[in-house]
C-alpha cells in the first residue's frame, strides 16, 4: 500500500464509521421527497410517456443524493482537518498533491456512489425501476461525483470557517442541484428558465443519468457527456492548481 | 553532509507598517549547518523566528529566498526525500478525533509508505509510557498523553533528523523526564535531534551545540559549553523585601523577590551589596553561582538591542 492507498482508505473510514449520519441520513431525505413529491404529484404530473412521475423521480434523486454527498465528504474532511490542525500531520508527509487529489476525490466518488446506489435500492422497494442504458448511468455517476469531489476539495480548501462552507454548501450546490431539473422536466418551465436551466452543469448531470435508466432526456446524452467531463476536467485542474501552490494549507 | 543545512534563508510578509518599507522580515538571512548526530538548540524570544525557521525545513511554509535541504535534499526540490528524513513533533496539540492512537500511527506510517509497521508502533507506544492508551480515541487523552502521541507519529516512520518545536510546554515533569530519556537515547543511537524551547535548563542540560536567534538573525552560535565559558563567570543571587532602585535595576534579573547580578570578582559582589544597603534595603538569602544558560541568553539578547517586552526565553 503506497501512501495515497492509505489517505484513501482513511478517508472512506472516517465517512464509514459515522455511516447513519453520510449514508442512511442522505438517503432517508431522499426516499421523504420521493414519498412526499411522489404522492402529491404522481396525478399531476407526466414528463414521459409510459414513465410514472414517481419513477420519474428516483434517478434525478439519486444524481442529487451522489452529488451533494460527494461534495460535503471531501470539504468536510479538509474543513475540519484545518480547523482542528490536524491536517499538519498531512502536510508534513511526502505525498504529493496528486496523491492529495486522488485520496480525497477518490474517497468523494466512492461515497457518492454508496449513497446514490443506497437511494436506488431503497427506490426499488416504491417504483419499478429501469436500467435501460447502464453504461451512461456509471457514466455520469463517476463524472458527477469526481467534479463535485474536486469541488468540495475547492471548497474545504477555501473555507477557513465552517459557516463559509455552509455557505457555499446553502447558495452554490443546493440550488444548482434544485434546480437542475430534479423534479421537473425543463421543458416545462418558462422560456427564460429554460435557457438558465442550459447554463447549470447540474441539469447535464442530471439530464444524461437520467437516460441510462428510460433512454429518454432532455437534451442529448453526448452532449450531456460533453458538459459534464469538460467541468469535470475544469474543475479537477483547479483543484489540482491550488493543491499545488498549498493555498491556504502551506505558508 | 550535515543534517540540516540553512543557507540565507530569508522570509518576509507583506506588512504596511513594517520598517523595511511594507513588508516584516521574519527571518533575515539565515545561515545554519547542524551535523549529523548532533543535539542542537534553537533558542530565542518569541517572535525571533523559530518556529518559521522550522515551518520551511519542514516544507509546511516556503522561504522567500535560500536553500534548506535535509540531508542532503533540498526540502523544495527533493520535498519526499526530505520529509521521509525529517520527524517533526509540532508546537500545538492536534490530533483526529475519528481514531484511536494506533489508528492514527497506523496511518501516519502509511503515508509515508511504510507498511506492517506494528513491531516498531508497538516499541513507541512502550518506549513513551502509551501501550494501554493504544486503543484510546485522542479525544480522551490528557494533554500529556496527547504530546507523547505526537512524539511518536513524529518518529513512527524512523527518521534519521527529528524537529522538536518547544516539545516540553505546558509539560508536567514526569512526561519530561520520560520525553528527554527517550529522545537522548535516539541521539545516542545516531538521530540528529533539532530542538526549539523555551525552557533553557532543558537546553542547557541536552544540547550539544545551540544557536540564537533574535528578531529573524543568529546572534549566537556556537557549543554550549563555549557559550557558558564566553559569560560572564560568576552571579550574586539575593532575596529583598523592598523595590530595586532603577539605577541599580537595569543591570539586574529580577524574578519576584529575587535579584541577580553578573558579578567578575569580588569587587563587584561588594559594590552591588552595598549599593543595596544604601538603597536601605536588606539583603537575605546571599548566594554566588556559576554562570548558566538563562544568563548567556539574557547577555546576548542585551548586546543585540534592548530587549523587547515578552523578551523572556
Amino acid at each position: 500500500m503506497t501512501g495515497w492507498q492509505m489517505l484513501f482508505y482513511k478517508e472512506v473510514l472516517r465517512f464509514w464509521r459515522v455511516a447513519a449520519q453520510t449514508i442512511a441520513g442522505p438517503v432517508l431525505t431522499a426516499m421523504l421527497y420521493l414519498l412526499i413529491f411522489g404522492h402529491a404529484l404522481e396525478a399531476h404530473v407526466k414528463v414521459y410517456d409510459q414513465v410514472s412521475y414517481t419513477a420519474f423521480l428516483v434517478p434525478g434523486l439519486a444524481m442529487m443524493s451522489l452529488l451533494q454527498n460527494a461534495f460535503a465528504n471531501s470539504s468536510s474532511s479538509l474543513i475540519m482537518s484545518k480547523v482542528m490542525g490536524n491536517l499538519v500531520f498531512l502536510l508534513l508527509t511526502p505525498l504529493s498533491y496528486v496523491h492529495w487529489f486522488v485520496a480525497y476525490v477518490g474517497a468523494s466518488v466512492f461515497r457518492g456512489l454508496v449513497v446514490g446506489l443506497g437511494v436506488l435500492l431503497v427506490a426499488a422497494f416504491f417504483t419499478d425501476l429501469s436500467f435501460v442504458a447502464p453504461l451512461w448511468i456509471l457514466a455520469f455517476a463517476v463524472l458527477g461525483a469526481t467534479l463535485m469531489g474536486s469541488l468540495g476539495l475547492i471548497a474545504g480548501l477555501w473555507a477557513e470557517k465552517f459557516d463559509q462552507l455552509a455557505a457555499f454548501q446553502n447558495f452554490v450546490v443546493m440550488p444548482m442541484t434544485f434546480l437542475s431539473g430534479v423534479f421537473y422536466s425543463i421543458h416545462s418551465l418558462p422560456t427564460f428558465w429554460q435557457t438558465v436551466s442550459h447554463f447549470n452543469p447540474f441539469f447535464y448531470m442530471i439530464d444524461g443519468f437520467r437516460y441510462g435508466f428510460f433512454g429518454a432526456s432532455d437534451v442529448s446524452p453526448w452532449l450531456s457527456l460533453g458538459v459534464v467531463a469538460s467541468a469535470t476536467v475544469v474543475v479537477s485542474i483547479w483543484a489540482l492548481w491550488l493543491l499545488r501552490s498549498g493555498y491556504k494549507i502551506r505558508s | 553532509m550535515p543534517a540540516i543545512s540553512f543557507q540565507s534563508v530569508t522570509k518576509s510578509y507583506p506588512s504596511p507598517r513594517g520598517p523595511q518599507g511594507g513588508t516584516f522580515l521574519a527571518l533575515d538571512h539565515v545561515s545554519l549547518d547542524i551535523q549529523a548526530g548532533e543535539f542542537f538548540g534553537l533558542l530565542g524570544p518569541n517572535g525571533a523566528g523559530k518556529t518559521t525557521l522550522i515551518t520551511i525545513l519542514a516544507g509546511l511554509g516556503r522561504a522567500t529566498s535560500g536553500r534548506v535541504s535535509v540531508m542532503g535534499h533540498d526540502v523544495q526540490t527533493e520535498f519526499a526525500a526530505a520529509r521521509r528524513a525529517l520527524g517533526v513533533v509540532p508546537q500545538e496539540l492536534v490530533f483526529d478525533p475519528f481514531f484511536n492512537v494506533r489508528e492514527a500511527l497506523r496511518f501516519q506510517s502509511g503515508y509515508f509508505g511504510v507498511r506492517r509497521n506494528d513491531a516498531w508502533i508497538d516499541e513507541l507506544l512502550e518506549s513513551l509510557g502509551l501501550t494501554d492508551k493504544a486503543n484510546a480515541n485522542m479525544r480522551a487523552l490528557s494533554g500529556g498523553m496527547k504530546r507523547r502521541v505526537l512524539v511518536a507519529l513524529a518518529l513512527v516512520h524512523k527518521p534519521p533528523v527529528i524537529v522538536l518545536d518547544e516539545p516540553t510546554a505546558g509539560v508536567d515533569v514526569e512526561l519530561r523526564q520520560t520525553l528527554w530519556h527517550f529522545i537522548a537515547k535516539l541521539n545516542k543511537q545516531g538521530h540528529t535531534v533539532l530542538l526549539t524551547t523555551h525552557y533553557l535548563e532543558e537546553a542547557e542540560a541536552l544540547c550539544g551545540r545551540i544557536a540564537m536567534l533574535k528578531t529573524g538573525k543568529v546572534v549566537a552560535l556556537d557549543s554550549t559549553s563555549a557559550l557558558l565559558k564566553a559569560a560572564s563567570s560568576n552571579v550574586l543571587r539575593f532575596k529583598i523585601d523592598g523595590e530595586l532602585p532603577p539605577a541599580l535595576a537595569t543591570g539586574a534579573r529580577v524574578t519576584g523577590r529575587v535579584v541577580q547580578f553578573p558579578a567578575q570578582d569580588a569587587l563587584a559582589v561588594e559594590r552591588y551589596l552595598a549599593a543595596v544597603r544604601e538603597a536601605g534595603l536588606v539583603a537575605h538569602d546571599i548566594e554566588i553561582r556559576r554562570a548558566d544558560l538563562e544568563d548567556v541568553f539574557l547577555d546576548v539578547m542585551k548586546q543585540h538591542g534592548t530587549p523587547t517586552e515578552g523578551s523572556a526565553p
